[in-house]
């Protein structure tokens, strides 16, 4: 019971993070799927909806910063793959890959000459900035809601894959480009499609994400970013599900990893600090060597087969 | 003709680079080096301390060198709070033929571009860089703030007496000098057995565990003195999971930023610094009303007219500077070199003079306190060690 107790709020707050990088895990995966470009952008859009959200909430009422905000951050997303991405479909993948990395220089560099440089704090969006407790340990509503409004995201997002035209055409060019360009599916609108969903994800976990962190600078979208892609990959890149099992490990081992001198010192499991906490970061990654050593398509990737 | 294009597109781009020259107007100039953070985590305490250099260039803006005058010019370079990018911005200055350099803000980056200001001969004041190293391991680094081991004893002696700790946790950023040294100096005179200390990686920003571990390991006192990037999230955490220890840090804290993260939150929070504001009423007064009239400076103070003593330590280093010229009576960073240990000001903070190590002869720290309803500083005490 006292092992519990000093567990718990270490793992709620892991699967709190979890649910928030899985949500922008879910963007690099799905257009890995169909693309099998590596957005790397990504991360930097999480932090401009940040950045656009700090702005607009100075100027305009919640209700009105906050579905603007969603619109303002997917128009960023659906841009950047027609400027940057679009002109590049016939060109070598090593090219989009650049150009991705590129755009991920010029949004921070552009979000650093228009913040300063400067800490620019998050607002407080009532009822799930509101503080609960919850088991005995006190935290904010955000990181309750957190993880279920995560599944409920992503449930909505595997139907309408499964069930609906726009689905069935995203997953006809996942699994072979040319052909369903043959069979008639319209290429560029299905890509645009995954674009303004992966940025809709991104932009909905920015808000959940910042209102727990309440700072965005220029480079708060690279840690969070560079984690969700881990999650992506740990999962298996190109697997939905895959990516938000692979968030919640990666977000709890973190949290766990970063308490654990507590968790063992209070248990009377060991005297001394050892200094776990340090290598919280470095832990996430030796977990991604392991994992792809073992299983190189991680843990839900599709098997790859050779066609002839 | 796509790649003819593409060429003379790039080539635009690098003229136009080369087109960006300066001009000269034939008056006199003396440039002194402002080596400082203008983003990063230190982004927001290296404007501050900018900000007191200009006013202070606005109030002085010419200095008499061997009987003549010449107009100060102050040439920026932004260490971005890396200590990686921190000598090449000194070589930047060094290039720009600055007579001697100020700065910088945060420890790290000062100690990273040491040698490169040795190899150049280039005389630097540290102005707010609290580490040891930075002077004891560069001959051309002098400094006018105190050092980490006296502030480290003070907080420590502060939380034993005042606070009545028993039990301290403290939290610094991995490699980074300034908070891994403060701590260690604050655990030296704390006591090594009643404190729990750990660090965070670079690019953290999920907090609350350390302040879950703080409270599971029954600590009374939080002591945290990182960057006010990371602060400002550790006060968020602090409030939303009723830390119910002070908080206790060092000068970096004493930052607008703090302020606006701490008020209406229910956190203690406790900072040893350089000024406190109503030492010098008529001083203050003027220097707010210099911030208020200028958009830019206000932005760069955090949209207010609060005054941070690393703004008025960066005005007593550019005072210092223009003694060190007139006192050389040349631009000659050689000449300015050979001044600087015997040169002594009386400035806004106090006296200042350096010993042997080049450090300033510093020995009280004034403790504030931050009032979460008014949004403002309190003065507790002024301390020194016994």
């Amino acid at each position: 019971m006292e092992l519990l107790k000093s567990v718990l709020p270490y793992l709620i707050s892991g699967v709190s993070v979890g649910g928030q990088y899985a949500l922008i895990a879910i963007g690099y995966t799905m257009v890995y799927g169909i693309l099998r470009l590596i957005n790397f952008a990504h991360g930097d859009v999480f932090m401009v909806a940040g950045l656009i959200m700090v702005y607009l909430a100075a100027s305009m009422p919640l209700y009105v910063a906050i579905p603007l905000m969603i619109v303002l951050t997917v128009a960023l997303g659906f841009a950047i793959e027609r400027v940057a991405y679009k002109p590049l479909r016939n060109a070598p993948r090593m090219s989009v890959m650049i150009s991705a990395i590129g755009v991920s220089y010029l949004i921070q560099n552009l979000a650093l000459y228009i913040t300063g440089g400067l800490n620019k704090n998050y607002p407080a969006i009532p009822w799930i900035s509101d503080k609960v407790s919850i088991f005995g340990m006190e935290t904010t509503r955000v990181t309750v809601i957190t993880p279920f409004l995560t599944v409920i995201l992503v449930v909505a997002l595997v139907l309408l894959i499964n069930h609906t035209k726009i689905g069935m055409a995203m997953r006809a060019v996942s699994r072979d480009f040319e052909t369903a360009q043959l069979m008639g599916v319209k290429i560029n609108n299905v890509i645009s499609a995954t674009f303004i969903i992966g940025t809709f994800l991104a932009a909905v976990g920015s808000m959940l994400y910042f209102t727990n962190y309440p700072g965005v600078v220029p480079t708060s979208g690279g840690m969070p970013g560079l984690k969700a892609f881990v999650a992506a990959v740990f999962g298996g890149i190109g697997s939905i599900p895959g990516a938000v099992i692979g968030a919640f490990i990666i977000g709890i081992c973190e949290s766990i990893i970063k308490g654990l001198d507590t968790i063992l010192v209070v248990n009377g499991v060991i005297a001394e600090q050892v200094g776990f906490s340090t290598f919280s970061d470095a832990f996430t990654f030796a977990l991604l060597i392991v994992v792809l050593v073992f299983k190189p398509t991680g843990l839900f990737g599709e098997k790859t087969t050779d066609k002839v | 003709m796509k790649k003819f294009f593409a060429l003379i597109l790039a080539l635009a781009m690098v003229l136009s680079l080369v087109a960006c020259g300066g001009k000269d107007d034939g008056a006199k100039v003396v440039k002194i080096g402002v080596f400082e953070p203008q983003s990063g985590d230190n982004g927001a305490g290296g404007k501050q301390e900018i900000l007191g250099m200009q006013y202070a260039n606005y109030e002085t803006p010419t200095v008499e060198i061997g009987g003549e005058t010449y107009k100060v010019e102050l040439v920026y370079a932004d260490n971005a709070s890396s200590n990686d990018k921190a000598a090449s911005a000194a070589q930047t200055l060094i290039s720009s033929g600055v007579s001697l350099v100020l700065g910088s803000y945060g420890s790290g980056v000062s100690i990273a571009a040491g040698d490169t200001f040795a190899t150049a001969g280039m005389p630097a004041i540290g102005v707010t860089c609290t580490n040891p190293q930075v002077t004891s391991e560069c001959e051309v680094y002098f400094r006018i703030c105190f050092l980490d081991p006296f502030q480290g004893t003070v907080l420590a002696n502060y939380a034993k007496s005042e606070l009545k700790a028993t039990k301290a946790y403290c939290l610094a950023k991995q490699g980074d000098d300034y908070s891994g040294g403060l701590c260690n100096y604050f655990i030296e005179a704390f006591g090594k057995d009643n404190c729990v200390y750990e660090q965070f990686p670079e690019g953290t920003s999920d907090y609350s565990t350390y302040i879950t571990n703080a409270q599971n390991q029954g600590c009374e006192v939080f002591f945290a003195p990182v960057s006010t990037e990371a602060a400002a999230q550790i006060i968020a955490k602090a409030d939303t999971q009723n830390l119910g220890m002070p908080v206790l840090a060092g000068d970096t804290w004493d930052s607008n930023v703090i302020l606006n993260a701490a008020k209406g939150t229910g956190v203690e929070i406790a900072v040893t610094t350089f000024y406190q504001e109503g030492a010098d009423a008529e001083f203050d007064a003027a220097i707010k009303a210099w911030i208020n009239s200028d958009a830019t400076a206000k932005a760069n103070n955090g949209g207010n007219d609060e005054l941070a003593a690393v703004t008025v330590m960066g005005y007593d280093a550019y005072y210092v500077a223009l003694e060190a010229l007139k006192k050389a009576g040349s631009t000659d960073p050689a000449d300015v070199l050979a001044v600087l240990p015997e040169l002594t000001y009386t400035g806004v903070t106090g006296d200042i003079s350096f010993n042997d190590i080049g450090d300033a002869n510093r020995d009280t720290a004034f403790v504030k306190a931050c009032n979460t309803e008014t949004g403002k500083w309190d003065f507790v005490a002024q301390q020194g060690i016994k």
